[in-house]
């Protein structure tokens, strides 16, 4: 057994030198250049290897070409998965289109992986396209492991019998030539290689590394940009395809940011001055990159003992000054609903941000779902109506912090900023946003409470009441999450039971005045109304479009705001045959036996449409734990239009 | 409306004194005898002779009988959720160290369901002044076991005596690292109450101070072998600490010399669930506070969250062609 691997291993090394394609008559280096619409590459290594560096550093480099880019994570669920493990697989998925690009996109077009089993986790979650191009490591080839020689053998041989085109990169010999830690300087090899396929500027490579190890030695600039250089000159005289995806570079200047970066930025321009937390993925990063520039503006992240503290901190901190923030994900957010609804009792404003992830329970830590929509409305017991909305791209994110800290501060009220895992780890560029002295927190209101003032002056038309801040001097009373009176003095009375429920809730109908009706993408009629809410916006337009480019009757709306719904949805809906939503979270399938009409759980949005509306609001659904495709969903409203016609 | 000068407004400042009606909301509705009441008078009467201006002053608690006291006051208050004062009260001393901030808190409140927030409090060490009101019972619930319950006690949820021996927060707090200022009281001696109380709020830093409270309610007796043999209280007397006065001595004749900042001997003393040891057990003012770590002392400005946020965004900015070439 052994030896006849040797030998077939033996044999093999010429050939994967050259790393020739095995059905091109094209000679390397002379390739011809092949414009292209659009592009998806994924980087992917085992953790460490730097994959990710290489991916988001040409996704930098070709939002500097003017290209439109979708940066996706691919993430290991575990920290320090095995080496060479299918479950293992971390690096970047990039989206290049000559365009504006707006979501992930469809299947992979290309992908370069430094192991063949980091690469059968992809193949394994179709991730790539049939007949996908592949460039594979060729080290394994020559490993002295014959278990490792084995593995990639077969792998291989599995590849390209399946149809994909297969070259093997001797990335690591190629780099040993020049440094001796290759494993580690690999990725700007590959970064190299893939400047010179998608013919985009090296200099611009050089640029990104001085900038990405601008803290570290020159001598690791140097090294860096001796293995990007290589790399580049390697695939221009081995390999025998190159493309070209023309950009249009933007007037203004543009920010790259993942959704949790731009939150976080959301945070500094909103004038937070406090942000609470526990650690909890995939919210985290907002405070790893709030807690480093927080502080240089005065702002605090407090890492509290647990997420029910964390909520308290924060509504101790808003009660005595500005509106403070917390951010978490699922299971962090069922922790905090009980202080949530003591901010709702109380009418303290608050901003909350969770980053959904899979749920419920632990569930999947890593991956995108738009499960906590009823959650976030409904959720704290009794009736605690509190705002809710979500943003639907990267730049929303950063924009809905500074809405939701006004409407919190304006309306005294607890503001749920629904984002998810993936617009929390995927980068999108956006116009670099002009600072507005209208972002801030207005300073802390000290002035004195005029005789006769009362705690909860509820006015009787929009329920809102002036918030008397501790240092007001003729404020003093004691705020209580028991029911209260205008006075905030304990109250059993059921009539003021009433009326302050009554309060409350006005304020939400209050800030619904203040909406605008959620534009329509498409014709303003037509046979079918797509309805989503989240990140899913960009996939659905997209998706949307290509339809109606073949003429189909299809437009879509995409709602910012939950809770309240703004005015003019039912006018839409009502100008459509039919309307249904498409959302990330479980809805029951018409199609199972014992599902009918009586028992169909529906998405979390179309329930709520459904319920408000009375409108017969269809759902499709998935929650495979990735953004969903809009290949995907153009087939399912297709699919839709079609019903309808029979 | 005549405009004052500053000088006038400061002086006035200076000039204003208050009495304890300025402190006072309400009449209290705890039972008659219950020692949540004592806590209050004691309370009041530091207000007034430190002169806390009723406006910067707020007091925190969670619920329970204990946790109605802010309501009682004519102060800002906090009455939130059960078990969460501590972590409402740092985040207003975070967001505005310039308040004065107490806890009252009960022995489910503080032990029981907040006992996390409780332990991370200690460690957090804010400028706050927390009163424990340990009546080694649920009140407001109406008697079931407390963790400071005496093993045997008697409860609607443990009706053959209760199980387990009574958790000790003296012990557990003074095992806390940083923990800074740790006094114990019983309700019943109002003078050392007051001199415990004050001492607290002199404390910069978390001064926790257990009181042993009656429940006359659910525990009428529980006390009373305490309450009646003057032997049984031991005071703790240093010249760094409390001293008991003349008067005092005459009743209360157990007494030791105790020095504050000795932590091991501390930790011994609290040990001793009879007698009762009355005063300060530990207290270190060296132990830096959490505000103090986190607030730069920055004064926030318009301008500075400009400059702040432009940096950032010059991090991951992509300039046109034109203005890199400028930049160049
Ligand atoms: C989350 C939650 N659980 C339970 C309760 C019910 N509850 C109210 S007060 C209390 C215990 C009060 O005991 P303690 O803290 O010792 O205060 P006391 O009434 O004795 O002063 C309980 C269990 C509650 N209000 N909230
Ligand atoms: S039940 Fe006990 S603790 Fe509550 S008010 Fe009555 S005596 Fe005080
Ligand atoms: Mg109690």
């Amino acid at each position: 057994m052994t030896s006849t691997l040797q030998k077939s291993a033996a044999k093999a090394p010429r050939q994967a030198r050259k790393a020739t394609s095995p059905t091109s008559d094209t000679t390397p280096g002379t390739a011809p250049v092949i414009t292209l619409k659009e592009h998806i590459v994924e980087i992917i290594s085992d953790s460490g290897e730097g994959a990710q560096k290489c991916g988001q550093s040409l996704g930098s480099i070709a939002a500097q070409m003017g290209n439109g880019i979708w940066t996706t994570e691919i993430i290991p669920a575990e920290i320090r998965p095995p080496a060479r493990s299918v479950a293992g697989a971390s690096g970047n998925r990039i989206r290049i289109g000559a365009g504006q690009v707006t979501n992930g996109g469809d299947e992979t077009d290309m992908v370069v992986a430094f192991n063949e089993q980091v690469l059968l986790g992809r193949v394994r979650d179709k991730a790539l396209k049939p007949g996908c191009t592949i460039m594979l490591e060729s080290m394994w080839r020559f490993h002295k492991d014959d278990k490792i020689v084995a593995s990639y053998l077969e792998t291989y041989q599995r590849l390209v019998d399946a149809g994909y085109k297969v070259y093997e990169i001797p990335m690591e010999e190629e780099c040993r030539k020049l440094v001796a830690d290759a494993r580690r300087g690999k990725n700007m090899f590959a970064l190299g290689m893939l400047c010179h396929i998608y013919s985009l500027d090296l200099n611009l490579g050089v640029a990104q590394i001085a900038k990405t190890f601008g803290k570290k030695d020159q001598s690791v600039i140097d090294s860096n940009v001796m293995l990007l250089e290589a790399g580049h000159k390697w695939a221009a005289a081995n390999l025998d395809f190159k493309y070209c995806i023309p950009g249009v570079r933007s007037t203004v200047p543009q920010i790259v940011v993942d959704g949790n970066t731009a939150i976080a930025l959301g945070v500094l321009a909103s004038g937070m001055e406090i942000c609470a937390m526990y650690p909890i993925t995939p919210a985290t990063s907002v405070s790893h990159y709030l807690s480093d520039a927080f502080e240089k503006v005065g702002g605090i992240v407090h890492q509290a003992e647990d997420e029910i503290a964390a909520c308290a901190f924060a509504i101790g901190a808003s009660y005595a000054g500005k509106c403070s923030v917390t951010v978490t994900s699922g299971p962090g957010y069922s922790l905090k609903q009980e202080g949530i609804g003591l901010a709702v009792m109380g009418e303290i404003p608050l901003v909350v941000v969770n980053v959904q992830r899979g749920g419920p329970s632990t569930g999947q830590p890593t991956k995108v779902e738009q499960g906590d929509l009823m959650t976030a409305i409904f959720g704290s017991h009794g009736d605690a109506p509190k705002v809710v909305m979500a943003p639907s791209t990267i730049e929303d994110c950063f924009y809905s912090i500074i809405t939701a800290r006004k409407i919190a501060e304006t309306f005294n009220m607890v503001v749920v900023v629904l984002s998810d895992a993936g617009l929390a780890t995927s980068q999108n560029p956006f116009p670099r946003p002009v600072f507005k002295e209208s972002w801030l927190a207005p300073p802390i209101d000290q002035s004195p409470i005029p005789e006769g003032g009362k705690p909860y002056d509820w006015d009787p038309t929009t329920g809102l009441a002036r918030r008397f801040i501790p240092g007001q001097p003729g404020g003093m009373h004691t705020l209580t999450g028991l029911t209260h009176d205008r006075d905030s003095h304990v109250a059993y009375d059921a009539e003021i039971n009433e009326q302050t429920l009554h309060s409350r809730s006005l304020k939400l109908a209050a800030l619904q005045k203040t909406l605008k009706a959620p534009p329509v993408f498409g014709d303003a009629e037509g046979d079918l109304l797509i309805i989503g809410w989240g990140s899913t916006k960009g996939a659905i337009e997209e998706s949307v479009e290509a339809l109606r480019a073949e003429g189909k009757k299809v437009s879509s709306m995409h709602l910012r705001f939950l809770n309240p719904m703004p005015p003019g949805i039912k006018e839409v809906m009502q100008r459509f045959k039919k309307v249904m939503t498409i959302e990330g979270n479980w809805s029951d399938r018409p199609d199972d036996s014992i599902i009918d009409e009586s028992n169909r759980r529906y998405s979390a949005l179309a329930m709520l449409l459904r319920s408000r509306y009375l409108v017969d609001v269809d759902c499709w659904s998935e929650v495979k734990g990735q953004e969903i495709k809009p290949g995907t969903m153009r087939r399912v409203i297709d699919e839709k239009l079609k019903q309808l016609k029979h | 409306m005549n405009m004052m000068s500053a000088t006038d407004c400061l002086l006035q400042m200076c000039d204003e004194q208050f009495d304890l009606e300025d402190y006072q909301s309400g009449v209290p509705r705890w039972c008659t005898g219950c020692g949540d009441n004592a806590i209050l008078t004691a309370v009041q009467r530091l207000c007034r002779d430190e002169g806390l201006r009723p406006e910067k002053t707020v007091f925190v608690s969670g619920i329970g009988c204990s946790s109605r006291f802010p309501h009682y006051m004519k102060t800002y208050g906090f009455h939130g959720i059960h078990g969460r004062a501590l972590p409402v009260a740092e985040g207003v001393k975070m967001s505005r160290p310039d308040l004065n901030v107490f806890v009252n808190t009960g022995d489910g409140d503080c032990c029981s369901i907040g006992a996390a927030h409780w332990i991370h409090a200690l460690r957090y060490n804010m400028n706050i002044t927390v009163f424990l009101h340990d009546n080694q019972i649920y009140g407001l619930t109406k008697k079931q076991a407390s963790p400071t319950s005496p093993i045997g006690t008697k409860s609607n949820t443990t009706p053959r005596g209760s199980y387990l021996e009574a958790l000790n927060p003296l012990t557990v707090t003074l095992g806390v690292q940083n923990v800074s200022f740790v006094a114990q009281v019983v309700d019943w001696v109002p003078e050392v109450l007051f001199d415990v109380v004050k001492a607290a709020f002199h404390h910069r830093g978390l001064s926790f101070v257990r009181i042993v409270q009656r429940c006359p309610e659910w525990l009428p007796k529980s006390l009373d072998p305490w309450l009646h043999d003057p032997q049984r209280l031991l005071f703790l007397n240093h010249e760094k600490g409390l001293q008991a006065s003349e008067g005092l001595s005459r009743l209360y004749k157990n007494q030791i010399i105790h020095d504050p900042s000795d932590l091991s001997r501390a930790r011994d003393i609290a040990s001793s669930i009879d007698p009762i040891p009355v005063g300060i057990l530990y207290r270190n003012p060296e132990v830096p506070c959490y505000e103090d770590l986190r607030n730069s002392g920055m004064l926030r400005t318009t301008a500075m969250a400009k400059s702040g946020l432009n940096a950032e965004f010059d991090k991951f900015t992509v300039w046109p062609e034109a203005e890199q070439a400028q930049a160049a």
